[in-house]
């Protein structure tokens, strides 16, 4: 489970989070939406310790994450992220880019490694595209190549930033049809999504955020189908 | 002109003159490789943004870049003799050329990190690699990459620049032809032949380069 208690962040004298209170509980979706800037990125970012909080906490399966203490790189293995940049590792294969954390980070030998890339790729349905090198693939493919990656640690949940925000539109359907797998699969998942007729679909709870704090939260009937918040009205009519 | 080309005596001295070759070759090596090493250390010093520490990488790149090499060696040999520090000419000219490829290398690295997005290295921490992990497997790879041939001309310039050694009596090539030529009066012949192992020396480092570069950079392109 991943608690939010209260959690202010900023960069700066700009506040993006201001007290955010969230609960994820295991094999849930929730998708967040809300306009640019209003912190949902941030969000992702500070669940798994790549930003600093500035006030509250945030704990995934009781392992307080910015605790002094905490190894983050430890934590980290059961949070994959998926970014909007896939960043994929353009010197390295797709093989390779998916087999090297597994075996960096988790200890497995080459062959394990290899065989827990080739499958994740399979997966996401690059399996003919092992020997390929990422520069040679569409965004599409080297986003799902990403989806790959994170899911070979075999997390207990998936960040998704913004993940076809960076996509020309004809290769957005194939990552979203990805991530339906994977919520159909009972991953745990936190998407950041401008795509609402997708979280709609996909989502178990839906969280409008806006200006750091959350508007509105509740099932995507109820945030999406019959916003009460003004606000959410507003933003719904403005992307559709 | 009353010149008359005498060639034999350098023929006789080829042998010799070939083994300071190679020992500008090795000396020229071993002071791009410290400068590899030493250079990007500078360029995280000063990437660090630690006052404490980014001072002396600084100084150090300054002094490097904006003052004659010459000067550079003769510190490394007069100066510190002034202090009572007496190096062999090979350790002198070592530290000096390490010296100067380290202030221009680290530049040349500090862009090269630039070039990589910082996205990078979130993806590689978001997947549990330590910082370590993150930069000797996804960010210096691709650094050296794209400094590749700016490495490469630092590497001639090195080869080049080890001739100011004759300077501080170290025997390498130019040092070597010096001496022979100076013991024949065969000045014009001797340097003309060093001229020709120079550029040997040179387009064997190139090629070598080249085949490196095929090796390990070719792979990921687009």
């Amino acid at each position: 489970m991943i608690e939010i208690n209260n959690v202010s962040k900023s960069f700066g004298s700009l506040e993006v989070l201001k007290g955010i209170d969230l609960k994820v509980e295991k094999g849930e979706v929730l998708s967040v939406i809300g306009a640019s800037g209003s912190g949902k990125s941030t969000l992702l970012y500070c669940i798994n310790a790549l930003e600093p909080i500035q006030g509250g906490e945030i704990r995934v399966d009781g392992i307080d994450v910015h605790g002094a203490k905490t190894d983050v790189n430890k934590l980290r293995r059961h949070i994959g992220m998926v970014f909007q940049q896939w960043n994929s590792f353009p010197h390295m294969t797709t093989l390779e880019n998916v087999a090297l954390a597994p075996r960096i980070v988790l200890g497995k030998t080459k062959a394990e490694a290899r065989e827990i890339a080739a499958r994740q790729l399979d997966h996401v349905g690059l399996g003919d595209k092992l020997d390929t090198y990422p520069t040679n693939m569409s965004g599409g493919q080297q986003q799902r190549l990403a989806i790959a990656r994170a899911l070979a640690m075999e997390p207990d949940y998936m960040l998704f930033d913004e993940v076809t925000s960076a996509l020309d539109p004809e290769l957005v359907g194939e990552v979203l049809d990805t991530l339906k797998m994977l919520s159909e699969e009972g991953m745990t998942m936190i998407l950041v999504t401008h795509e609402i007729p997708f979280a709609r679909d996909v989502s178990d709870r839906v969280a409008f955020f806006r200006q750091g704090v959350i508007e509105e939260i509740g099932p995507p009937s109820q945030v999406i189908g019959d916003p009460t918040s003004e606000h959410t009205k507003q933003f719904l009519s403005n992307v559709r | 002109m009353d010149y008359t080309f005498h060639w034999r005596p350098v023929w006789k001295r080829l042998p010799e003159l070939i083994e300071a070759g190679l020992l500008t070759m090795e000396v020229a090596v071993l002071a791009m490789l410290l400068g590899i090493v030493l250079g990007m250390m500078l360029a995280f010093i000063r990437m660090s943004g630690r006052r404490e520490l980014t001072w002396f990488a600084t100084t150090w790149i300054e002094t490097a870049r904006n003052t004659p090499a010459l000067l550079q060696l003769f510190f490394f040999g007069f100066g510190l003799g002034a202090f009572g520090v007496h190096l062999s000419p090979y350790v002198i000219v070592l530290c000096a050329l390490s010296f100067n490829n380290a202030g221009y290398l680290a530049e040349t690295f500090r862009g090269g990190f630039q070039a990589v997005p910082d996205t990078q290295v979130r993806a590689a921490r978001s997947l549990g690699m330590t910082w370590g992990q993150t930069y000797s497997r996804i960010i210096i790879p691709q650094v050296l990459k794209i400094v590749y041939h700016p490495m490469t001309n630092q590497m001639v310039w090195s080869v080049l620049m080890s001739s100011l050694g004759m300077l501080v009596g170290f025997r390498e090539l130019s040092g070597e032809t010096q001496f022979a030529a100076s013991q024949t009066f065969r000045v014009f012949e001797f340097f003309a032949i060093t001229a020709v192992i120079y550029y040997v020396i040179v387009k064997l480092i190139l090629g070598g380069s080249f085949l490196i570069h095929w090796k390990f950079f070719r792979k990921g392109e687009g």
